[in-house]
């Protein structure tokens, strides 16, 4: 009477059915997924924008420091005179990190001056507080505007807090770590690519 | 009926395609993007010689890598201005100095070969004769009156029109002046630009089929386990 | 809690507990009971009944791939056609999700023009089924204004002189027409303002309208029961022991494990048109639309998308009275709007074509011819065909193609005017109790 009669159910094979169905549908949506999460990654236009930054500092003169955009961010190229480095290894008791366990930094940034080359250095010039961009302030001691003990270094307006000229932050600033260092590699002896790590890093 | 149905639209595009076809016979563009080489040497000719005046600022130089070239082989063959691997291919040429020289702006290159095709890319470029009636001493059969020089003029050579044999026939192009190459490398010359421009067009093309192929071919086994599943259950229904 | 006393669901394995607890407080199975597991449709459901649940299908395919393409789509005149080529070309993926669209939207009115055929062959617009057909209308219409909407967004020359065109109808209109034109623009060309409101419309307004639409037509759909091949109401006959119609089968599991196959066949043909011919020859993706809109070139030849033109073709044949161009748009917009009144113009006995009378099937040939050739017309120039010879009486010096498209035009009128009369005097054949095949 009714149009349905289950006389020739092959349980088995439906339930294969179903399934080999099943998997094949799953694929095929998982397929489908990929160009919609793909599309969501950077495009070309952000790649070319975010792309690493050719800094020439061959001009630099030593105790100089240029700024350059990388990524939106400001990026000091900082020529570190023989004093400045001297003072960096008396630093230690002032500062919060001076080994920069908990700083973000490249892990062939080596030392005390968190650089690839001791006398130049490039650090993300953004607060590790608030994101604000601290101001250079090289004069060591009693010629700069900081104070007699001042080890030459980088001050942060917005809430006071101090780095030393490797930007390593001072113990009891409200900036809980050392400032950023990017990835960079030197092309040649007078131009540093910021934004790319060394090969084989 | 369905075949009717089907008759009549099989004409309807055949037609179509036809009807709205150019006046000016167009020869046949010896596409194969799939060569990788004949594209490379597109992109040098393209941006030697077009990208003085004509822009492709839809086209980005770092999607060269698609042709199999590294970008430091971008950077020192294919950039000449200060322009950086990422950005965009943009001609020198202002829109102001363009209108002065040429009357307009020479046209953005980045979709020609979608809007006119690459035959009449193929044609344009090969059909340059002299004309001293014109502005720039040049003229075209593909496109009269065009504002264009024959930029590549050393490699065909000069050619003129001659006049039909008969009154409304099409003239004929003859070269009196041979360039550096034979016509035969000449159209093999401007077969590799018209090949880079169709690539400059939609550069995802070659991708586009690979990844066709592998759909179709799982959506046809998908069909088979789906067509056993309606059959199977469909035993239940009398 | 009396609701707290319904049986629980015990037939989802693992699932049960949480089905129950929603099933408590959310009428999730007595929906999945009445609309797909006890939804009896008829048996005999032919090919023709593949297209409503393909329909839905693209309607899904469009919004998900819409939605992507708005992340990165810019709606200012300025930006608008870069924008797109920066989805071509530059986003990961998104040329594939521009052609999922492009082809989506073709392949949405190849899909609902066979619906709306099998609707109209089968009878299924008559008693009590008129307002699913109703609906279904007031969708096609919604749809074709989507996709009106959707075409300036390019900002290519024909997305920019297609719209250019067919704003410019309104402005047939007597005394007000003008103004109305300069209000739908929102300016005294198309222009940014144009673009940016359609935009509006076809990202969020009319896709709003789209899928409420579609669930009063599901709807109403599933309160009278499916229409079938035979025209025969399954419901009138129903199985004494069961109480479920006797040429009934349930939704689910036949209809959806057919469904699939269907979806299967439709998902080859889509994609093989995305991946290995999107611009479809220049019917899909025109070629003229890859070079950016220019409000100083119009371009030699503008024609609507293929799936306008037997209303071009309509619109450019009626010619202009009493000094007025509007009699075009209103015979235009009369060969839609004729459609609501199907129900009503019917006064055959059969549902079915299958057992219509020789007249009917005449007209109904006739009508598809029509609108087929219309459809051809409508994308050619009106020189395609050349003119009749001067000294031809009456249509001498006139394009011939005009002249038949105004023929054809009758043809496609006449089949729903003169209905009352052919379907009251045809000879139909006596109608099964029992569906067929």
């Amino acid at each position: 009477m009714s149009a349905i009669v289950l006389d020739q159910v092959n349980e088995r094979k439906r339930r294969f059915l179903i399934l080999a169905t099943a998997a094949a549908g799953g694929a095929a949506v998982g397929a489908t997924a990929v160009p919609f999460v793909a599309s969501w990654f950077p495009s070309a236009k952000a790649l070319a924008a975010g792309a690493p930054v050719e800094v020439d500092i061959s001009k630099i003169e030593a105790g100089q420091q240029i700024t350059v955009e990388w990524r939106g961010k400001p990026v000091w190229v900082l020529r570190r005179t023989p004093e400045m480095l001297a003072q960096l290894d008396k630093n230690s008791a002032l500062l919060a990190d001076p080994d920069s366990k908990s700083a973000k930094q490249p892990a062939y940034v080596k030392g005390v001056g968190r650089s690839i080359k001791p006398e130049i250095f490039v650090a993300v010039g953004i607060c590790t507080h608030l994101g604000c961009s601290p101001t250079l302030k090289k004069e060591i001691g009693a010629a700069s505007d900081m104070g007699g003990d001042w080890p030459g270094g980088y001050y942060c307006p917005c809430h006071n807090s101090r780095f030393d000229l490797a930007a390593r932050v001072f113990k009891g600033a409200p900036a809980p770590t050392n400032l950023e260092v990017p990835p960079h590699r030197y092309m040649n002896d007078a131009v540093v690519l910021v934004g790319e790590d060394a090969k084989g890093a | 009926m369905m075949r009717l149905v089907a008759a009549v639209f099989g004409a309807l595009v055949a037609s179509a395609a036809v009807a709205a076809g150019p006046s000016v016979p167009l020869d046949r563009a010896p596409l194969n993007l799939n060569d990788k080489l004949s594209l490379q040497r597109g992109a040098q000719i393209f941006v030697n010689h077009c990208l003085n005046c004509h822009s492709a600022t839809l086209m980005r130089y770092s999607r060269l890598t698609d042709l199999g070239l590294r970008e430091a082989q971008i950077r020192e063959n294919l950039l000449f201005t200060t322009d950086k691997v990422g950005d965009p291919m943009r001609s020198a040429l202002t829109a102001k100095d363009g209108k002065a020289w040429f009357g307009v702006l020479p046209p953005d290159l980045s979709l020609t070969a979608r809007s006119r095709g690459p035959d009449w890319l193929y044609t344009y470029m090969r059909s340059f004769y002299r004309d001293p009636a014109s502005k720039t001493g040049w003229n075209n059969t593909a496109f009269p009156n065009v504002s264009m020089p024959h930029v590549l003029w050393e490699y065909q050579g000069d050619a003129v029109l001659k006049a039909a044999g008969k009154p409304g026939g099409a003239g004929q192009l003859v070269i009196d002046r041979p360039g550096r190459l034979s016509p035969a490398e000449y159209d093999r010359y401007v077969a590799d630009l018209v090949n880079y421009l169709a690539f400059m067009g939609e550069p995802a093309r070659t991708k586009r089929v690979q990844i066709g192929i592998l759909v179709i071919f799982f959506l046809a086994v998908f069909f088979v386990i789906v067509l056993f599943l309606k059959k199977e259950f469909w035993k239940d229904v009398r | 809690m009396a609701v707290l006393n319904k049986p629980p669901v015990t037939t989802a394995g693992p699932l049960n507990g949480i089905l129950t607890w929603v099933d408590q407080r959310f009428p999730l199975m007595a929906l999945y009971k009445s609309q797909v597991a006890e939804y009896y449709a008829p048996k005999n459901l032919n090919f023709w009944y593949f297209f409503g649940a393909l329909s839905l299908v693209v309607l899904v395919i469009q919004i998900v791939s819409g939605i992507f393409l708005t992340m990165n789509y810019k709606p200012s005149a300025s930006e608008a056609f870069a924008s797109v080529e920066y989805i071509m070309r530059d986003v990961p993926g998104g040329w594939l999700i521009r052609y999922i669209h492009s082809t989506g939207a073709s392949a949405f009115f190849v899909v609902v023009y066979l619906h709306m055929c099998r609707g109209i062959m089968y009878g299924s617009y008559r008693k009590p089924r008129e307002l699913t057909w109703i609906f279904g209308v007031l969708i096609y219409l919604c749809l074709m204004a989507e996709a009106f909407f959707g075409y300036l967004l390019p900002w290519g020359q024909m997305s920019y002189w297609g719209a250019q065109v067919i704003i410019n109808l309104f402005a047939t209109i007597p005394i007000i027409g003008e103004d109305l034109s300069v209000w739908i623009r929102g300016d005294y060309n198309v222009s940014d303002a144009t673009l940016n409101r359609f935009f509006a419309l076809h990202v969020i307004a009319l896709p709003l309208a789209l899928l409420g639409l579609v669930v009063a037509h599901l709807m109403a759909l599933h309160e009278t029961g499916s229409n079938n091949p035979d025209g025969v109401e399954i419901h009138a006959d129903l199985d004494p022991k069961t109480g479920t119609p006797r040429d009934g089968i349930p939704f689910h599991p036949y209809y959806t494990v057919k469904d699939l196959v269907g979806l299967a066949v439709f998902l080859i043909l889509f994609s093989a048109v995305v991946f290995f011919a999107p611009e479809m020859g220049g019917y899909f993706l025109e070629y003229n639309n890859f070079v950016p809109a220019d409000p100083l070139t119009t371009p030699a030849h503008i024609a609507p998308v293929w799936y306008f033109t037997p209303f071009y073709a309509m619109l450019r044949a009626i010619p202009s009275f009493f000094n007025m161009q509007v009699w075009g748009v209103i015979v235009m917009g009369a060969a839609v709007v004729i459609l609501f009144a199907l129900p009503w113009l019917d006064r055959g006995r059969a549902k079915s074509i299958r057992y219509r009378g020789p007249i009917y099937k005449s007209f109904f040939a006739a009508f598809i011819v029509s609108f087929l050739i219309l459809g051809y017309l409508g994308v050619e120039p009106t020189n395609v065909w050349g003119e009749f010879g001067k000294a031809v009486p009456i249509v001498g010096g006139d394009y011939v193609a005009t002249w038949v498209a105004r023929v054809l035009t009758a043809v496609y009128f006449a089949f729903f005017f003169l209905m009352p009369w052919y379907t009251s005097i045809d000879k139909e054949k006596p109608v099964p109790s029992r569906v067929t095949s």
